[in-house]
Formats: C-alpha cells, structure tokens, sequence
C-alpha cells in the first residue's frame, strides 16, 4: 500500500497545533473579554453614540477582528473535537466538518463586513 | 502493546446507559464544556454579529437590536447564552490551570469543577436580576 494511503481526511492529523492554538486563541478571547467588560463597566452601559465611536476607532476594529479571527479558529479545534468524537461515520463527520467550516468562512465575511463595510 | 495486540480473554461487559451512570462532577463540566461551545458557535456568534451590525446601523437599529432583551423568549435566549459564555471561559480557564499541572488531584479537581459549575450559576443569576 502506498505510505499514508490509510490515512482518513478527517483524522486528528496535528494534535499538537490543535491543542496549542486552542489555548493562544483562548487567551485572545479572554483579553477581548475583559477589554469589553472593562469598557463596558467605564461607561456604565453602553448607548448607541458610545458603541459608534467605539467602533470608529481603527485599533478597535483590528483587535475586535483578531478576537472574532481567534473565535474561529477556536472553534474550529473544538467543533472538530466534538465530531471526532460523536460523528463516527466518517462520510457524515466530513460533510459535517464542511458545515462547520462554510459557516466559519459565512461568519468571517459577515465580520469584515460589519467592520469595514459601514463607514 | 498496541490495542489489538492484547489478548482477550473473555468478552467484557458493556454498559454505557449514560442516564443510568452517575457522572462525577468533572464529567459534568466537561460535557456542558463542549455543548456551551457548540451552543455559542452555532447560536451564539451569529445572532453577537447581528446585533453588533443592527447596533452600529443607525439609532433606530441599535433600539432594534436590543428590543428583543425587553421580551421573555429574548431575555431567555440572551440568559442561556450568557451563562454558556461565562461557563464555557471559566472551565477554559480551569483547563489552564490544568495544563499548567495546578490542581491535578483527583480532589481539587472536582472542587475546581463544582466552582466553575457554581460561579457560573450565580454570574447567571446577577444577568436575570438586570433582565428582569
């Protein structure tokens, strides 16, 4: 048999990466979070001037993407664990792998439109 | 050894009634762990997008994003979320805590597990007291 030829699609490949990104993109998320309680808590509730001129701000919207970019990513690794895990077939865990990374592609287009499509 | 290579003495018994097994507690936190983050995934990020979009619109937008939290099935959906996000990064940071081999024992775990459960429960409790 060709070397790797019994390798599935949907195996677990580079568990290491998965579980090192799973935990740096934690940390983005968890930073953001504070970010926003922190902002949130400054002004006692959020308006929609305050949530305007947040988002106007160029920095912002660069690490509100790197949050929404870690977002994904994470969920990636642990949307990909749960199907390792409980869609055994491996024809049903591919399409939906697919799913999850069409709606990942949806969900970071839908992003950048929020952030850079309205002026 | 490998798996397949061990020798199999005598069929063993399987029993995986998942109701009829009682779960340790960090059992419990680790399958809330996985459904919380499936919940926000497939719910939680689309309907943040949505409301961030309507929000930043315009004045009449940002009412009408935030219109539903006036509503008991929006209230419900936002509590439900809200207690998925403050569980789902309090067992991450459990998970931390593991990887950095703090609180490894079999008893600091399951206590770290019912904290996480309990913390969780009473953040949740401080949103329905400022939804309703």
């Amino acid at each position: 048999m060709v070397a790797g030829a019994d390798k599935l699609p949907v195996g677990a490949h580079y568990g290491l990466r998965d579980w090192l990104s799973q935990r740096v993109t934690a940390i983005v998320i968890t930073l953001y979070s504070a970010l926003i309680l922190g902002i949130v808590l400054w002004h006692g509730g959020l308006d929609y001037a305050t949530f305007r001129t947040l988002f106007a701000g160029n920095a912002f919207r660069v690490a509100t993407f790197l949050f929404m970019a870690s977002l994904g990513w994470h969920a990636w690794v642990g949307m990909r664990n749960i199907l390792m895990d409980y869609a055994k077939p491996y024809g049903v865990r591919l399409m939906l792998e697919i799913v999850v990374v069409c709606l990942l592609v949806a969900y970071g287009g839908w992003t950048i439109g929020v952030l850079w499509g309205q002026s | 050894m490998a798996a397949a290579d061990r020798p199999v003495d005598k069929p063993r018994p399987v029993y995986l009634n998942l109701f009829a097994i009682r779960q340790p507690l960090p059992a419990i936190a680790s399958i809330l762990h996985r459904i919380s983050g499936a919940l926000l995934f497939l719910v939680g990020i689309p309907l943040l997008l949505w409301g961030v979009q309507r929000s930043l619109a315009s004045p009449e937008g940002f009412a009408a994003a935030t219109a539903p939290l006036g509503t008991p099935l929006g209230k419900l959906v936002f509590l439900v979320l809200a207690w998925c996000y403050v569980f789902h990064l309090l067992a991450g940071l459990r998970h931390l805590a593991l990887d950095l081999h703090i609180g490894i024992g079999l008893a600091p775990a399951r206590g770290s597990a019912a904290l996480v459960l309990v913390l969780s429960i009473l953040l949740a409790l401080i949103v329905a007291v400022r939804l309703w």
